[in-house]
């Protein structure tokens, strides 16, 4: 049996399995991480100006289409193989739906909320971060679920370039045709992908404001 | 007190100024209407009472300090602030909406939540009720009473507000508009009123300025404006019924005659105006109503001829 045998190859290579799902696990939330710490602020930047979120925007969706496989590729003649430049492409995956999200979130604030925030005597910095960022913030993390899926799905290719994780176990079950070993890298790595999109839809739920949930 | 000395605004790209060349003085406690035709500039003068747009031209001093010498974050705070729209926080309770103000002052908790109580009484909603909700719970009405608390609760000496009541179905609109007088007279605010329904600015407004094109066609009180319209276009605006918006300003109390007559058979309330007594009187076929008081005590007469004499032209019904 196929499950059995990934089973007793996981039991039989407690290091080496601990050791790629650290790295997959560390990898993804690095460059999730990363990508937040990027992708926000520069939305937050962007938010008063119509044109310049529109060309955010544009850029993210370009970036969007490009293959996961393709970014890694890219990634490799200039930054070279391992960790980071696998973390480097892994960033670059989650920047797009982050960003998007982040500036369509902040466009679709309430013209009136701002207005009205404005007119009372909030500062800039006071209207964006007790009015604006609350305001929109379901649908920033709704991109951050979205962005979580990807780059630990994203995370499986790292292999390819040296970045480890548990795409090791898959590029080497395909290269050996060792079905069973191939398993040990993809059914984890699919339960990380669900257990992302899981936490971050229970987040995404726990950080909208009482006052805005669906009842 | 507002004063408003030869101000200018051009947006870019707009053939003529939002805002032409406006003098206009608000006394202190005085309810001052803006009115006028969609884009006549009157939301704009507003928002440059509190720096939201800023003039390119002119100057308006609020208490005697010129607005464009003082940091519009602190001339904000001390100016409340309504909008059609409301623009309640849907992520902040009622009682952290209406906290907004003195939240942004530093004043303590204790001194906020008396307040927020306080203001919620005022304007007509149950505290322990309406506390602790969210404004998607609150109807329209509602949302713009906390609108209005909301704008309140720093005890502002001055209110701007654009529209406020403009979203509400009619019903809705006069029992707020009652209410808010019966408030504004308690507290004596200075307020700049934009509105564009003549009714609801000859309700409200202590003075009424007319706005066309960015500038000022007249400025004066609902009577005078009814008397004596500046030019064809006041007159247009004011509409054709103006003899009878006369008589809606006028309570019956005070045209009502008390000496040597019959009590006749209909009466009206001392505060009804005397449109609605005209009304009344041509419903039942009558040239004179009973004024009742409180407990229906009859205080007087009023007739067709008291009603005609507010109703003349010229001055002669200027002099209540």
């Amino acid at each position: 049996m196929l499950f059995i045998d990934a089973w007793q190859f996981i039991v039989a290579h407690p290091g080496r399995f601990a050791g790629a799902l650290t790295t997959h696990v560390a990898l993804s939330a690095a460059a999730l991480g990363l990508a937040i710490a990027m992708a926000v602020p520069v939305g937050v930047l962007l938010a008063d100006s119509r044109r310049g979120t529109q060309l955010a925007i544009t850029a993210a969706n370009f970036g969007r289409t490009l293959p996961s496989l393709a970014v890694l590729a890219l990634v490799m003649p200039l930054l070279g193989t391992g960790f980071v430049p696998a973390l480097f492409a892994l960033t670059l995956l989650a920047l797009p739906p982050i960003l998007i999200n982040t500036c369509a979130a902040l466009q679709q604030v309430d013209a009136d909320l701002v207005d009205a925030a404005r007119g009372m005597g909030m500062t800039y910095a006071q209207v964006m971060n007790q009015v604006e960022l609350p305001v929109a913030m379901p649908v920033i993390f709704a991109g951050i679920r979205t962005a979580s899926v990807q780059v630990v799905s994203g995370a499986v290719l790292a292999s390819y370039i040296g970045g480890g994780g548990l795409g090791d176990f898959i590029t080497a079950g395909i290269a050996m045709m060792a079905l069973p070993q191939l398993l040990v890298g993809a059914i984890p790595a699919t339960m990380l992908a669900l257990g992302a999109d899981w936490l971050f839809g229970l987040l995404q739920r726990t950080l909208t404001p009482v006052g805005m949930r669906a009842t | 007190m507002i004063e408003i000395r030869g101000l200018v605004k051009r947006f870019p790209g707009a053939a003529h100024p939002a805002v032409d060349n406006l003098t206009l003085t608000v006394p202190e406690g005085c309810v001052c209407v803006l009115i006028g035709p969609s884009g006549c500039g009157k939301t704009t003068t507003m928002r440059m009472i509190n720096r939201l747009v800023e003039p390119d031209a002119g100057s308006i001093s609020v208490g005697g300090r010129n607005v464009t010498h003082v940091d519009p974050v602190s001339l904000r705070r001390n100016i409340g602030y309504v909008i059609q729209q409301v623009g309640l926080f849907p992520h902040w309770t009622i009682a952290d909406n209406i906290a907004t103000v003195p939240k942004l002052l530093g004043w303590g908790e204790g001194r906020i939540a008396a307040r927020v109580d306080e203001l919620l009484e005022r304007v007509g909603m149950e505290p322990t009720t309406f506390r602790a909700r969210f404004p998607r719970e609150l109807s329209g009405g509602q949302k713009q009473r906390v609108g209005v608390a909301r704008a309140l609760a720093a005890d502002p000496p001055v209110m701007l507000m654009d529209e406020p009541f403009g979203a509400l179905d009619p019903i809705t609109r006069a029992r707020l508009q009652d209410e808010f007088l019966r408030i504004l007279r308690d507290l004596r605010k200075t307020i700049v009123f934009v509105t564009h329904d003549i009714d609801e600015a000859l309700k409200l407004g202590d003075r009424i300025a007319i706005l066309r094109d960015g500038a000022l066609v007249q400025y004066d009180a609902p009577e005078a404006l009814l008397a004596r319209p500046a030019d064809a276009f006041v007159e247009s605006f004011v509409g054709t019924d103006r003899a009878l918006k006369r008589l809606g300003l006028i309570m019956a109390e005070a045209a009502l005659e008390v000496a040597g007559l019959p009590a006749p058979s209909l009466a009206i309330p001392a505060h009804a105006n005397l449109r609605d007594a005209l009304s009344r009187m041509l419903e039942g076929g009558v040239d004179s109503l009973a004024v009742t008081g409180v407990n229906g005590v009859v205080l007087g007469v009023l007739t067709m001829s008291a009603i005609r004499r507010h109703t003349g032209a010229g001055d002669s019904a200027n002099n209540q």
